[in-house]
């Protein structure tokens, strides 16, 4: 028994290593090229795997090139609005549709999950009218538009907001809270964890989002990082290091907030698909 | 009418407004403006659009490149989403026992959906290089993972499958923890193997995760973009065997301008994903089990 037992692991962490080199490979060799000289990341005979000098020419190049603090500016911005406006009216909207009850609820409430069925794509190009006929094109508000409201959201705070006990509310209306009070005070606290898991959620859809960005805001002042690296592959084509250096420098913020918050992350995740 | 049920008809809206308000410009308008514009051939500079009825559909579902388009979408969608699923299925059951190392396990599986598609893409093209990638240096190979017609639809779909795993990964882990603890014990204790426990015991406790993942999954590879518009090029031979509808879509639209031909072509893709919604929708009866 004890034997097989351990056998049984052997087998099952040499399965999550291999699978964990699969998905580790890409960033090393990421790295590993960034820190090369385009000779050496395109010697075939012999193959070159690690630098033989670790070179920071092809940061230098694209630190120079770009301004990297522009791209995270914008982006950053995005993801703050998105999150802000995302979690302040999913939270409002959530509790109106999960605890209250109101002529029009059934049927507005099915404007949200039509929204939730719609492929995305089938709402980009009216939006791209209206902001160009607003004159909007190339700012932040650009960026953050077509994210103010989200059905996605609201149907996760709409469920986190029906798990709760009903005798909280009436506590709270025994106390003499109005409806606003008993939300703000007593109900909306305790959803907190769905506020961080949409937070999440928003936050690493609207760093990854890139045709909206591209579309929107092609000013380089404007751009965001995603499309901004997207438009670098045309102009660097064959100078792996340089896009390899520039595919760090855009990834590693995100991914340095992601391994102090881990738990946040995934849980978060967790959390907003467990709901649905 | 009770003054509680006035104050909350007045909170209720009060509380949904903003949203209501939201998605009806950004999304319930879009829609049917977009089925209206695809009527429309896009007048010059974008004005004067010309109401052409459906020739718009009539053009697109005789045309090679969406017929094409259509089948890629397809196929993207059968080889990403079941493999995806079954692979990261695998690594939760795994990572669900007590090990060393689990949570170390299950921060990397979870990288890729921090790192910009841009990026992501960029690597892989990059790997799969024929003459200095990785992989065909390190087995010795000469595979044109992303020129070749036959084959760069799968190195895509590679790439979709790498890049997700994580996220159904955490779905589906915290699926199995919902699992109770006594099944198992009660099934070793008769005897059971645990391969027939998976599939007589894991499997059909957590088939509404797995349905949950399916759904989301199969929206989200009929919209393959990122991955196809960062990887091809515009002269890549293989490109027609490659591009999705949406990389149609953005190309009519946003490239060529031509908004009419862009607007059909989603809302095809929005009349196929209605199609496959409703398929899923049926089938589900007969394996998904909510207790």
């Amino acid at each position: 028994m004890e034997k097989t037992n351990r056998k049984v692991l052997v087998l099952i962490h040499a399965v999550l290593i291999v699978a964990s080199v699969t998905m580790l490979v890409p960033f090393l060799w990421m790295i590993l090229t960034a820190f090369k000289s385009n000779t050496e990341a395109t010697s075939v005979d012999p193959f070159v795997i690690f630098p033989s000098v670790w070179r920071t020419d092809a940061f230098e190049t694209m630190v120079e090139y770009f301004s990297f603090l522009t791209l995270y500016k914008n982006t950053l911005l995005l993801i703050f609005w998105r999150i802000f406006f995302a979690v302040i009216t999913a939270t409002m909207a959530g509790y109106a549709f999960g605890r209250l009850n109101f002529f029009g609820k059934n049927l507005m409430f099915s404007l949200v999950l039509i929204q939730m069925m719609v492929p995305a794509q089938v709402f980009i190009i009216p939006q791209y009218v209206m902001i160009s006929s607003l004159k909007l094109t190339n700012t932040i508000a650009a960026l953050v538009f077509p994210g103010v409201v989200t059905a996605f959201g609201t149907f996760l705070l709409r469920q986190s907001y029906m798990g709760l006990p009903r005798e909280l509310e009436e506590a709270a209306r025994l106390d003499g809270c109005n409806i606003g009070q008993s939300f703000l005070y007593v109900m909306a606290p305790l959803t907190r964890s769905s506020m961080v898991a949409l937070g999440i959620f928003t936050a690493i859809f609207a760093y990854k989002d890139l045709m909206w960005p591209m579309i929107v805001n092609p000013n380089k002042d404007m751009m965001t990082l995603a499309p901004a690296l997207a438009k670098l592959q045309g102009q660097f084509v064959t100078k792996y290091p340089e896009l390899m250096a520039a595919s760090l420098i855009a990834i590693i913020p995100m991914v340095v907030i992601y391994l102090i918050f881990q738990k946040q992350f995934i849980e978060g995740i967790a959390t907003s698909g467990g709901k649905l | 009418m009770s003054h509680r049920a006035k104050s909350e008809l007045a909170w209720g809206w009060f509380f949904i407004l903003p949203t209501i308000v939201g998605l009806v410009v950004l999304n319930i308008y879009p829609i049917f403006s977009t089925i209206f514009q695809s009527f429309h051939r896009t007048g010059d500079f974008g004005m004067n659009n010309v109401w052409i009825g459906l020739d718009n559909y009539k053009k697109a579902l005789v045309d090679p490149k969406i017929q094409q388009s259509i089948w890629n979408t397809l196929k993207y969608m059968i080889s990403e989403v079941p493999l995806s699923i079954a692979i990261s299925l695998v690594l939760a059951v795994l990572l669900n026992k007590k090990i060393v190392g689990r949570s170390a396990y299950r921060m990397i599986f979870f990288l890729p959906m921090v790192a910009a598609p841009a990026a992501i893409a960029m690597v892989w093209k990059w790997l799969y290089n024929t003459d200095y990638g990785l992989i065909n240096n390190v087995f010795n190979i000469r595979v044109s993972w992303y020129s070749d017609p036959n084959i760069s639809l799968y190195s895509i779909a590679v790439i979709g499958i790498w890049s997700i795993i994580g996220y159904n990964l955490v779905l589906f882990l915290a699926g199995l923890q919902e699992v109770p603890r006594d099944y198992y014990e009660a099934a070793t204790i008769d005897g059971a193997s645990s391969t027939s426990q998976f599939f007589n015991i894991t499997l059909p406790l957590i088939s509404p995760t797995i349905y949950f993942v399916f759904v989301t999954r199969i929206i989200g590879a009929m919209q393959v973009f990122d991955s196809i518009f960062l990887v091809m090029d515009r002269t890549n031979p293989a490109l027609n065997k490659v591009q999705s509808l949406v990389y149609l879509f953005y190309k009519y639209s946003f490239e060529e301008g031509n908004k009419g031909a862009g607007a059909t072509i989603v809302v095809i893709l929005l009349l196929i994903t209605l199609i496959i919604t409703v398929l899923q929708n049926i089938g589900q009866k007969r394996w998904v089990h909510y207790n």
